[in-house]
């Protein structure tokens, strides 16, 4: 597979060894900034998801361009009840309204996000993160290698002793993505949103062709991100959950027992 | 784990720093009016940065405005709670006798009719009303700048905040001064040309087009002038943050 690449932060507690030691210095499979970035997102996102689906409840219809209300033509519904008498759903009966707490920990959870997002942006140029971690070699980009990593998920279903160390290419493409793609997504379209810093910066909004299509396009990528959660979320169930959960609380993992291999 | 001394002093040096550092934040925030009245509470953080952040950056931003042929054909009549008695005597009289009452901090407390104040030069807006649920529609808004109402009361100059009020019981917001001055926040009495219709908000609203919808307060009776809002109600600033919404609607 792809390079061994970690970052090398040693271990202030020295790892219970047994007969089969590995052979290299002891290293952290995770770098403290990012076990620690990568749970305050996780924490941040859960808190997100849930205060974004109570907003949505209030107004359950989207649309495009720059206007759109219950008088306009949505461009979807989604099928579920409100909490407005303004909106008409089919059902015969409207939600409590969640929105002020919603709202409150929507954007107060933002700020979090968007400071740790900093934090390890900062972090991952200073420590080489990005490069060494998450970059894919120029050998793995190519259609061969994700059929191989592809055909080797298929048929084992858990990672081979090399990504214990490392991500393959497929795992380093997907992380880019959503590193450098939805994330800064998510955050203009939500920011296109605001009115005031509309204001301030009107090409945040006027670049994506309007207000509703700003809040179309955030709805769109938060659903991205969720799926992108959920199956990795599954993929580290399927490669062994205790272990690499462990390896990215403490960041300790370990290449001689467990059941990966 | 051993901790050595350079870590220890270092560690301290930098607790240090960043607690005063964090103190003189605070004073300089609270100086510059950049903390908001609903700035306690879990949220209170939350709202704190969203204000500031948004006070220094859109001093004197505008809000977009928009073309004529952009005006949705229909403006959006949001629900409103049942008329109180008081507004059906006014809508049954043609509003003849409704008026804006302009009182607390300025030198000359005014009685405005609406007779009055259709009289000022009419000015108008091309702008998105943005809903906090998510929806929005654009549409003229004709009226005249709440500065040059607070210029010919003669506004203190220590004043920071003016609260206004609805005819409707429980409806009052407030604003800061940046945003009472601003040149696009309106007391508007009508829309596309015409009377302002009592589903938005007629026969007097005001209007923020850098907040979101419910700080456009409807049925628009009286403004406060004020350098305190621990005065006004529960001391939040205005009936939202009582009911779990930010004082600060820019977002």
């Amino acid at each position: 597979m792809s390079t061994l690449g970690s970052a090398h932060v040693p271990l202030e507690s020295s790892v219970a060894t047994e007969s089969v030691a590995p052979a290299k210095p002891i290293t952290a499979r995770h770098s403290v900034l990012v076990r620690l970035t990568h749970w305050i997102t996780t924490v941040c996102f859960f808190a997100l998801v849930v205060s974004g689906a109570e907003i949505v409840i209030s107004h359950p219809r989207f649309y495009w361009g720059e206007t759109g209300n219950v008088l306009t033509t949505p461009l979807f519904k989604l099928p579920i009840p409100s909490s407005r008498h303004l909106v008409p759903t089919g059902y015969g009966y409207v939600l409590p309204d969640q929105n002020g707490w919603s709202r409150a920990l929507h954007f107060q959870t933002a700020w979090v996000l968007v400071l740790t997002g900093f934090v390890y942006l900062l972090g991952g140029v200073l420590t080489g993160h990005f490069r060494k971690d998450l970059l894919p070699g120029k050998a793995d980009l190519s259609w061969g290698r994700f059929a191989s990593v592809i055909a080797h998920h298929l048929r084992v279903g858990r990672p081979g002793v090399a990504e214990i160390w490392s991500y393959n290419v497929l795992q380093r493409l997907t992380y880019l993505f959503v590193i450098f793609g939805l994330f800064p997504l998510v955050i203009w379209t939500g920011l296109a949103m605001s009115p005031a810093f509309d204001s301030a910066v009107p090409a945040t909004v006027a670049l994506l062709g309007g207000r509703q299509s700003a809040r179309t396009i955030h709805f769109f990528v938060s659903m991205a991100l969720v799926l992108f959660l959920f199956s990795h979320v599954v993929l580290v169930w399927r490669a062994g959950f205790r272990t690499l959960v462990r390896a990215m609380i403490t960041g300790q993992t370990d290449t001689h027992k467990g059941r990966i291999g | 784990m051993k901790i050595s001394r350079r870590k220890l002093i270092v560690t301290g040096l930098t607790a240090t720093a960043g607690v005063s550092s964090l103190g003189v934040a605070a004073h300089l925030a609270q100086k510059y009016g950049l903390v908001p009245p609903d700035h306690s509470g879990i949220y209170g953080p939350g709202e704190t940065l969203t204000y500031a952040s948004l006070r220094l950056l859109t001093r004197n931003s505008l809000a977009r405005e928009f073309s004529r042929s952009q005006i949705s054909k229909r403006p959006v009549p949001n629900e409103v709670a049942p008329f109180s008695d008081e507004f059906k005597r006014h809508q049954a009289a043609g509003f003849v006798d409704w008026r804006l009452s302009v009182d607390g901090m300025v030198e000359r407390p005014t009685l405005f009719s609406l007779a009055q104040l259709k009289s000022y030069r009419s000015h108008r807006q091309i702008t998105e009303l943005a809903c906090e649920e998510g929806w929005s529609y654009i549409s003229e808004w004709n009226g005249i700048p709440l500065s040059y109402i607070l210029d010919f009361v003669g506004a203190y100059p220590q004043a920071k905040y003016v609260v206004y009020y609805s005819i409707e019981p429980d409806w009052w917001e407030s604003i800061d001064m940046a945003d009472a001055m601003h040149p696009q926040t309106f007391v508007t009495y009508g829309m596309n040309g015409d009377d302002l219709p009592i589903a938005n908000g007629g026969p007097l609203r005001i209007r923020l087009p850098r907040q979101l919808g419910y700080k456009s307060v409807k049925f628009l009776t009286r403004l406060t002038v004020t350098d305190d809002l621990k005065k006004f109600g529960k001391g939040l600033g205005s009936v939202s943050p009582e009911e779990g919404y930010a004082w600060y609607a820019g977002v």
